[in-house]
């Protein structure tokens, strides 16, 4: 299918095979879903666990995949996808994908083991996690991939807690830490990069994990026209960054000159809205540690 | 305009009726268009045609197989993402019951 990488609009193909779907207006989890299955093309067999985007796109008798699509177990997207291409493998087809898209919680906690099996089997999937940092679905609850400060409705902001007290878990090095043959971090706001990573991931022979942010407005609080910006924003401004891992070595894509404002990025959004310096100095503190480590060690 | 299109659906009457394993994929017998508040206009004299609508839209309705851009208003949803993104504000929001003057 994709022999050459599609890195841009013009590369694209104008059908759709994620279509009428009942997300929110302006969701950033269903733009990451269109762009990989535009990518994939039609002969694209696709799992989906508990989430947003099965819970929009399954609504007998509106469906939304035009491809092969199936609802997973929420523990066993890795488990299915290894199923669905042993499947494809024993009727001996040829030229197709298998790929899976689950939320943050649905790869960083309740996945995570079926994942990493799929992983370690090295079985021909694409793993995608599309990260909008909480348990959305189901009314905004903390994830493992929630960041510090962020108020969820079960890490309420108030006089005792900033909001989730934890930082981010680093899935995606915990899945290069399996030596995966090819994993990246990307973002909705940057999405050639987004479409260059999935169509790289798409002529993996081994499995592929792709972490794509994805903002969402419902559940972050910001206007809904700025879902792209606000996923570009918080690559500019340090909190996410690009990069992808392979051979065994991490490169970073994007190297920010300087950051652009914290607070402004977090300001923008009901969810940081009460952060105080403290809070934002932990943010900062936290952002820095992890840059610095990435500019020593990884190739940037 | 290329995109896919709502098909005519008669509900079952009994239980035997409903699909037993599968179901068929990309079946729309609804359009999505109903809860939009604003609804994207593309003025055409100023659209240079870089795609970057149709490439952030995340309801995948801006059509880019015509000589111009065509919006699929039947699964619009009007989030603006297209306006907001425009890089040469080509792209007008207007409100639902209003004409698009011009």
């Amino acid at each position: 299918m994709a022999d050459k990488l599609v890195t841009n609009a013009r590369d694209l193909t104008n059908s759709e095979y994620f279509y009428g779907h009942r997300a929110c207006a302006g969701c950033g989890g269903s733009l990451a879903l269109r762009l990989a299955m535009k990518v994939l093309g039609p002969r694209t067999f696709v799992a989906i666990p508990a989430n947003c985007m099965s819970a929009v796109s399954f609504l007998h008798p509106q469906i939304s995949f035009s491809t092969n699509s199936m609802i997973s177990p929420f523990a066993a997207t890795g488990a299915v996808l290894s199923g669905i291409e042993a499947g494809a493998r024993a009727l001996g087809m040829k030229d197709y994908h298998v790929v899976g898209f689950a939320g943050d919680g649905g790869t960083a906690d309740i996945g995570i083991q079926a994942l990493s099996g799929a992983i370690d089997r090295g079985d021909r999937i694409i793993y995608v996690c599309y990260d909008n940092e909480a348990y959305m679905n189901t009314g905004i609850q903390k994830s493992g991939l929630t960041p510090y400060g962020s108020s969820t409705t079960t890490s309420p902001a108030g006089r005792n807690l900033p909001g989730a007290t934890r930082m981010k878990k680093n899935m995606f090095e915990i899945v290069a830490a399996h030596d995966i043959a090819y994993a990246a971090t990307a973002s909705i706001g940057y999405p050639e990069d987004y479409l260059r990573k999935i169509s790289k991931a798409a002529q993996c022979a081994s499995t592929s994990y792709i972490h794509v942010l994805a903002p969402c407005s419902t559940g972050w609080g910001f206007p809904i026209e700025k879902t792209v910006e606000m996923g570009k924003e918080a690559v500019d401004c340090g909190l996410w960054y690009l990069a992808e891992f392979e051979n065994g070595e991490f490169r970073l894509n994007r190297k920010p000159r300087e950051f652009s404002s914290l607070e402004d990025y977090l300001k923008k959004q009901a969810r940081f809205r009460h952060l105080t310096d403290k809070d934002m100095d932990v943010i900062k503190g936290n952002r820095d540690r992890k840059w610095k480590k990435i500019q020593d060690q990884w190739t940037v | 305009m290329d995109r896919p299109k709502v098909v005519k659906y008669t509900p079952p009457e009994c239980v035997e009726d409903y699909p037993l394993g599968a179901f068929q994929a990309g079946h729309l017998v609804q359009k999505n268009a109903g809860w939009r508040v604003f609804r994207p206009v593309i003025d055409h004299d100023k659209c240079i045609g870089c795609l970057r609508c149709f490439l952030v839209c995340p309801d995948g309705v801006i059509d880019k197989s015509g000589e111009k851009l065509e919006i699929d208003y039947d699964f619009c949803k009007g989030c603006g993402v297209c306006a907001y993104e425009c890089k040469v504000n080509a792209i007008r929001m207007v409100k639902e019951g209003e004409e698009a003057d011009e």
